[in-house]
């Protein structure tokens, strides 16, 4: 029995953004277990009113370093929807195809640089470089393939530069494209070895029944637009997000909180594949089930995998998608766009969940109103009723300090939260 | 002190700390995404601090790398600690340089009403976004939204080397015509680029967007003359206006802009009557 112990972890490291953890167990019984989100907000949401629309994915493109093109995706849909707009068949997909670039971007970056560490003993990926220089360079070299694969379709991996209302401002170079189509196959053989990485490590051995929310498949694993679902059975058309989220403030946190059926709920690669493992391409699905990963899986550790998992459906999906690219014409990249008086909402899946941009104009295509609401934020509440979970499991095992503190900083972790986004 | 030899030379590897405030941490994303050249970057350097990156942290470095503005009393207050340990600070990003897109609040001349726009009654602290320099020295910027990563990297061996570090001072436009593009104007696009510092390799205008001044004026920019052209291909002053003031290093001149057309406007109204 852990009779009593005072964590408290300032700035968690290895996340994005601020955000602290503090654990207090006193006789055996967890007094506090508290994730506290202390980063600075930046307004984004007053910032744009009175604009011109065109300022909208160019600036909301900004809430996020990491998952900028989702950002800037689910912007371009949300004006989109305002104004009528219907991408062409060729813009859809080479939309999707540059958010699967981002997803293996994001998911290698947070599988290799910010969880492994945790399950090789180290503090970082930098001493790995010497003591597992393989480990590091496979983790370079898919990152590199996937950043590439985003530089050559949206002009750069950071806030893309060619993704706009109506289509995109150029095209790839078809050379370029049956290039990455060799590098993302080599690359499957990178993902292999990665999985037998993560099979290596073993998966914290907790749960904590979840509501999970993500987008509903139709046909096909889904990533930009549609309706939405959760594991308790609530059902709703994109334009209703609100009810889908119903934010609401915590004084702990600057970011703004959800809830649905229950408490909190879920977001993120677990919450997709939970929802929608059938439409996982049957390699990936084959993958998920070697690691027992079946849905409805309650163990957020667990999100490690479903992130693995995704980033084989992302490769293989895209391979097909550049291969019908490359057996095509082109059309015209983009079309023209007049916009007009309206609400427009949108839900894309990024890396780290289910995100939704929506906008008010006026008659002159200006601003009214922004909302956004962001994966991580809907997260806040289910890390922090797990971290309380965590703690009692914790206490009435006799776990040692040290053991909870980095068990917490996993569980954390573990949700891959990208705090300064959730604060936007 | 570990020192590597580069060319045949001992190189002293400084101890560098990484550092963000009020940003999207893309900057610091940045570096990491130099996949291809990565280790040998990180060779120069001894990573000290980076709580993106890593769970170590320390307090005894020589170069701090800063993203984000400072919109926090406890930000300025932590930016002063880490400017009194670091012997170069440097501003990376246009966050950090210019007060970035998080600038753009301040515009309003209304943190209550912005406040309240977001978070209903719910109390919340913010200041108005400042560049870094607003409140301590700083040595060196490295400017973009984002960094461009080749130029972090030459930037950065450059310090690590103690040669000095030059940011070209003619404008995007330069770059733009020696990469043989077409002119963002001819395609019926605005673009600062006739005046916004060069070092990004025209990477907007490369993909057919115009630029929107993330880099600050270049030396001696005529942003007058901008204006002008920008009005002879019939952009309208909002649209001049939006791309001015985008991420803060022409604030004054959006400012000027703003004043003019308000009083053009009433000038107009007043006419009409």
């Amino acid at each position: 029995m852990n009779i009593s112990c005072n964590i408290k972890i300032n700035h968690v490291s290895r996340v994005e953004g601020h955000g602290n953890i503090h654990i207090k167990i006193k006789g055996g019984k967890v007094m506090e277990a508290q994730w506290e989100v202390v980063e600075t907000p930046r307004f984004f949401e007053a910032m744009l009113v009175g604009k011109q629309w065109d300022n909208a994915p160019w600036i909301c493109g900004r809430i996020c370093g990491i998952c900028s093109i989702g950002h800037t995706l689910a912007s371009i849909r949300a004006v989109e929807n305002a104004f009528g707009i219907v991408p062409s068949e060729q813009t859809r997909k080479l939309r999707l195809l540059l958010k699967h670039m981002e997803t293996l971007q994001s998911h290698i970056l947070h599988l290799y640089f910010l969880a492994a560490p945790d399950f090789l003993n180290t503090g970082s990926v930098f001493p790995l470089i010497k003591s597992h220089p393989d480990v590091v360079a496979r983790a370079a070299r898919i990152k590199l393939v996937a950043n590439d694969a985003c530089d050559i379709i949206g002009g750069r991996r950071i806030h893309p530069t060619r993704t706009v209302v109506g289509g995109f401002t150029m095209l790839p170079d078809k050379c370029m494209l049956e290039t990455l189509k060799r590098r993302l196959e080599d690359a499957m053989t990178d993902l292999h070895r990665t999985a037998e990485l993560f099979r290596s490590f073993p998966v914290p051995d907790f749960m904590r029944e979840t509501e999970f929310v993500s987008l509903r498949g139709n046909g096909e694993y889904p990533f930009i637009g549609g309706d939405l679902v959760s594991t308790d059975g609530v059902r709703r058309k994109e334009q209703d997000y609100e009810k889908m989220t119903n934010e609401y403030t915590v004084d702990r946190s600057t970011a703004k909180w959800a809830r649905l059926s229950r408490d909190s709920f879920a977001v993120g690669s677990l919450a997709r594949l939970n929802n929608n493992f059938a439409f996982l391409h049957p390699a990936a699905r084959e993958l998920s089930e070697s690691f027992g990963l079946r849905p409805v899986n309650h163990n957020p550790f667990m999100n490690n995998i479903a992130q693995l998992v995704e980033c084989v459906h992302v490769t293989l999906d895209s391979i097909t998608m550049i291969s019908e690219f490359l057996d095509a014409e082109w059309d015209e990249p983009r079309q023209a766009v007049k916009h007009k008086k309206g609400k427009g909402v949108a839900a894309v899946e990024v890396p780290r969940g289910i995100l939704y941009h929506s906008y008010e104009f006026d008659r002159a295509g200006k601003i009214v109103r922004c909302d956004c609401v962001i994966p991580t934020g809907q997260n806040h509440a289910n890390i922090q009723h797990d971290l309380r979970e965590l703690a009692a499991q914790s206490a009435s095992m006799g776990r040692k300090d040290a053991e909870i503190e980095l068990l917490a900083e996993m569980l954390v972790r573990s949700y891959d939260p990208c705090i300064s986004c959730s604060v936007h | 002190m570990p020192v590597e030899k580069y060319l045949g030379v001992p190189l002293h590897r400084p101890k560098v700390a990484f550092f963000e405030f009020t940003a999207c941490e893309g900057c610091q994303l940045q570096i990491l995404n130099n996949e291809a050249t990565l280790l040998d970057f990180l060779s120069l350097l001894e990573v000290v601090t980076f709580r993106e990156a890593m769970k170590e942290r320390s307090d005894d470095y020589e170069i701090a790398f800063v993203e984000g503005s400072i919109t926090r009393a406890d930000e300025a207050r932590r930016l002063k600690v880490i400017r009194s340990k670091a012997k170069i600070l440097v501003a990376m990003g246009s966050c950090a340089c210019f007060g970035g897109v998080n600038q753009l609040k301040n515009r309003f001349n209304n943190l209550a009403w912005v406040k309240e726009q977001v978070y209903g009654t719910f109390p919340i602290e913010t200041e108005e976004a400042r560049p870094l320099e607003d409140v301590v020295p700083v040595d060196l910027k490295i400017y973009g939204c984002p960094v461009k990563k080749e130029e972090v990297e030459k930037i950065v061996t450059n310090l690590v080397l103690g040669k000095s570090v030059n940011h070209p001072k003619y404008p995007v436009c330069m770059e733009c015509m020696a990469n043989d593009n077409i002119c963002l104007y001819k395609l019926g696009e605005p673009c600062l680029g006739p005046v916004t510092r060069a070092g990004c390799d025209a990477w907007c205008p490369g993909s057919r967007r115009g630029c929107w001044g993330c880099r600050g004026p270049a030396d001696a920019a005529n942003v007058d003359q901008i204006i002008s052209i920008m009005d002879e291909h019939k952009f309208s002053a909002e649209t001049i206006i939006d791309r001015l003031e985008c991420f803060g290093g022409f604030r004054e001149f959006a400012e000027a802009l703003k004043k003019k057309t308000a009083t053009s406007k009433t000038k107009k109204k007043r006419a009409g009557k």
